[in-house]
């Protein structure tokens, strides 16, 4: 299978702390991986290296074949510099793209704690999410010249948002929605972006098991219809053992394993990080 | 829900038209000199300037403090481009210094050009300001404002500006003519037009895709970067769109006043417009052009026989005189914000509705009392 998204060597290192240290990882096309570690293991952290809100210190993150984010550690920070690999980039062009410039080449995200657009309605929140494709320049926006390109946005919208369900919502304010709805929009939003790679931050954080059910078969469902591959956080177990294909595992900001969910739950080393190690004597 | 769309748009057309067809009855019947042109036009020049700084402030959600400058950059432009060549030559206005431009435009390609000048300025002065965030930005763009007024205020430039002196004799509002002829156009109903026109393209910027881009901005930087839309890019555009509007306005401004000195467009012109977006709603355009009239008909009309001597009947000259006006005009603002912090129209807009429910709502409440 082809590989998608590949991480090599990437840290991220915040003034003397090392978020995110030495993590290599791939993801194929069509699988859904879950990346899965105690609080502040650097989770979210390797997600906003991903998608260029965080420059990483060091490292080389590729799309499709092709590297997207690329850097090493210069300036002060080479002085200051604690992770592995201080030399292996230095050689090659530094890359870090804006998170938008990312998003464009095909990779959409959900965030954590919901950040859906609060004064927009639900259909708004979708079709600002395609703005980006726009051609149109904003003279011809304004004087409504290419209206056909706004049509054929508004009705993709509405296609989008009858195939999520929420196309009966479609006039209420985002953040007045039930919370499960939020999550489903922000997945939808995500994936009026067109993307081939969608990145779930916690999708499930807040659910109940019913709901957790429920989203997971959602995920396998647009993954089908949308032709995606995903990358997600997550930390309902029954979530990550029920649909990742291979599960990543980060503690303390380094990969202590990989593999599928079977090999992970037998684990000791995710046991030890997860429940702690006795100190026995 | 399209049935729908259409009576709100031919309603907002009818509501429009009877606005217009006042103006230009007002116009044919009342005295010039009458004081309700002054506030009509004012106001109608406040509304164009408030509605410019709410696209940047209210759906962008950029604090700038920069519309003075603009304001000068186009009263300037305007002036200087349309003063014909005949009096820039003839030591009426540049007495001190020699004129450097040798020719003259008509008023449209003056308001226009007024635009341009303040939009290539906002967008060099965009690159490094807009990399700042909210205060930051507040301060800086302030800082380029009174650096332009004060730059303008430059012997060096003399021969452009005037130096610290005015200009006048420009095409004013008196001087305005139906195109290729003589016959004199009423200038109330023409400064409506322009500001009709300007209004109405920020109006169709906001509902069009780009719009919506600035509103996700204004929600959630973080997401709206998250969904592709480049921030700096649609924040440069919001403020160079903005700026274009503020310097017609500020063009029109100098049409309404005859002349113009750099001494005008001081910070407090700024306050001033961000007192009326803030009364109006921010994110309100019709909130703001409600607040601009209502501000204007206030300091320059209704509250002036506070300076006067004589108000609501009451004569006392020893309390009501000169700069008592503002005492109580300052009040009134601090009540309208303490208590309608939201302001006017809140985020909405005026719509038939709104209107309609007010009213029910009032006559309700009379026939609970009875």
């Amino acid at each position: 299978m082809k590989t998608l998204l590949s991480l090599e060597h990437v840290t991220m290192q915040f003034g003397g702390v090392v978020a995110v240290n030495d993590l290599s990882m791939h993801v194929d096309e069509g699988e859904i991986i879950a990346l899965i570690g105690p609080n502040g293991a650097g989770k979210t952290t390797a997600f906003n290296c991903i998608t260029g809100v965080y420059e990483p210190t060091n490292g080389r993150i590729s799309f499709d074949g092709s590297p997207i984010i690329v850097n090493h550690p210069a300036g002060k920070m080479k002085r200051l510099y604690g992770g592995l690999e201080h030399d292996m980039f230095a050689n090659e062009k530094v890359l870090s793209p804006t998170p938008d410039e990312i998003t464009k080449l095909g990779i959409a995200r959900t965030f954590q704690n919901i950040r859906l657009f609060k004064s927009m309605n639900v259909f708004d929140n979708v079709l600002t999410a395609m703005h980006l494709r726009l051609k149109s320049n904003v003279f011809s926006s304004v004087l409504r010249i290419g209206y056909k390109e706004e049509r054929a946005m508004r009705a993709e919208t509405e296609k989008l948002l009858k195939e999520q369900g929420l196309w009966n919502h479609r006039d209420d304010k985002a953040t007045s929605l039930p919370y499960g709805y939020q999550r489903r929009l922000e997945i939808a939003r995500a994936l009026a972006t067109r993307p081939r790679l969608l990145l779930l931050d916690e999708p499930a954080a807040g659910m109940n098991p019913q709901e957790t059910l429920e989203l997971a078969a959602f995920i396998r469902e647009i993954k089908e219809k949308y032709n995606l591959t995903v990358l997600m956080i997550e930390h309902h177990m029954d979530l990550v053992m029920g649909i990742s294909d291979r599960v990543y595992v980060l503690d303390f900001g380094s990969l202590i394993a990989e593999g599928t969910p079977e090999e992970i739950q037998s684990n000791q080393r995710v046991i030890d990080a997860y429940l702690g190690v006795a100190e026995d004597v | 829900m399209d049935r729908e769309k259409r009576n709100h748009l031919i309603r907002v057309f009818v509501a429009i038209a009877l606005v217009y067809g006042l103006v230009a009855v007002l116009e044919f019947t009342l005295r010039p000199t009458s004081i309700i042109f002054t506030v009509l036009r004012k106001g109608a020049i406040y509304s164009l300037v408030a509605v410019s700084m709410n696209l940047l402030n209210g759906f962008t959600g950029l604090f700038s403090l920069g519309q003075a400058g603009f304001m000068l950059l186009g009263a300037y432009t305007y002036a200087i481009l349309t003063m014909p060549t005949a009096v820039k030559e003839s030591e009426r206005v540049y007495r001190y210094y020699d004129a450097l431009i040798h020719f003259d435009t008509g008023v449209l390609a003056g308001l226009i050009a007024a635009g341009l000048i303040a939009a290539v300025f906002a967008f060099f002065i965009g690159l490094p300001v807009l990399r700042l965030k909210s205060d930051y930005l507040a301060i800086a763009t302030l800082g380029f404002a009174e650096i332009i007024r004060a730059v303008c205020q430059w012997d060096v430039l003399g021969p452009l500006t005037n130096g610290a002196n005015l200009l006048r004799e420009f095409k004013d509002l008196s001087r305005i003519t139906l195109p290729f002829s003589d016959i004199p156009f009423p200038p109330t109903l023409f400064v409506f037009i322009v500001v009709g026109i300007c209004i109405l393209l920020i109006v169709l910027l906001i509902n069009s895709s780009y719009g919506r881009a600035f509103k996700a901005i204004r929600d959630d930087e973080t997401a709206a970067e998250a969904m592709g839309i480049n921030l700096f890019r649609h924040k440069e555009l919001s403020f160079v769109i903005s700026s274009f509007f503020a310097g017609i306005s500020g063009a029109l401004l100098a049409m309404f006043q005859y002349t113009v000195q750099a001494q005008q467009f001081r910070t407090v012109l700024t306050y001033e417009i961000l007192l009326i977006v803030v009364i109006g709603g921010i994110g309100s355009i019709s909130g703001s052009c409600i607040a601009s009239f209502l501000y204007i008909a206030l300091s320059e009309w209704w509250l002036r026989g506070l300076d006067m001597g004589t108000f609501l009947g009451i004569n006392a000259p020893d309390l009501f005189r000169s700069g008592f006006r503002r005492l109580v005009f300052s009040v009134i603002i601090m009540i309208i914000v303490l208590f309608f912090s939201r302001g006017i129209m809140g985020d909405k807009e005026l719509s038939y509705e709104r209107v309609r429910s007010f009213f029910k709502g009032r006559i309700h409440r009379k026939e609970n009392a009875r």
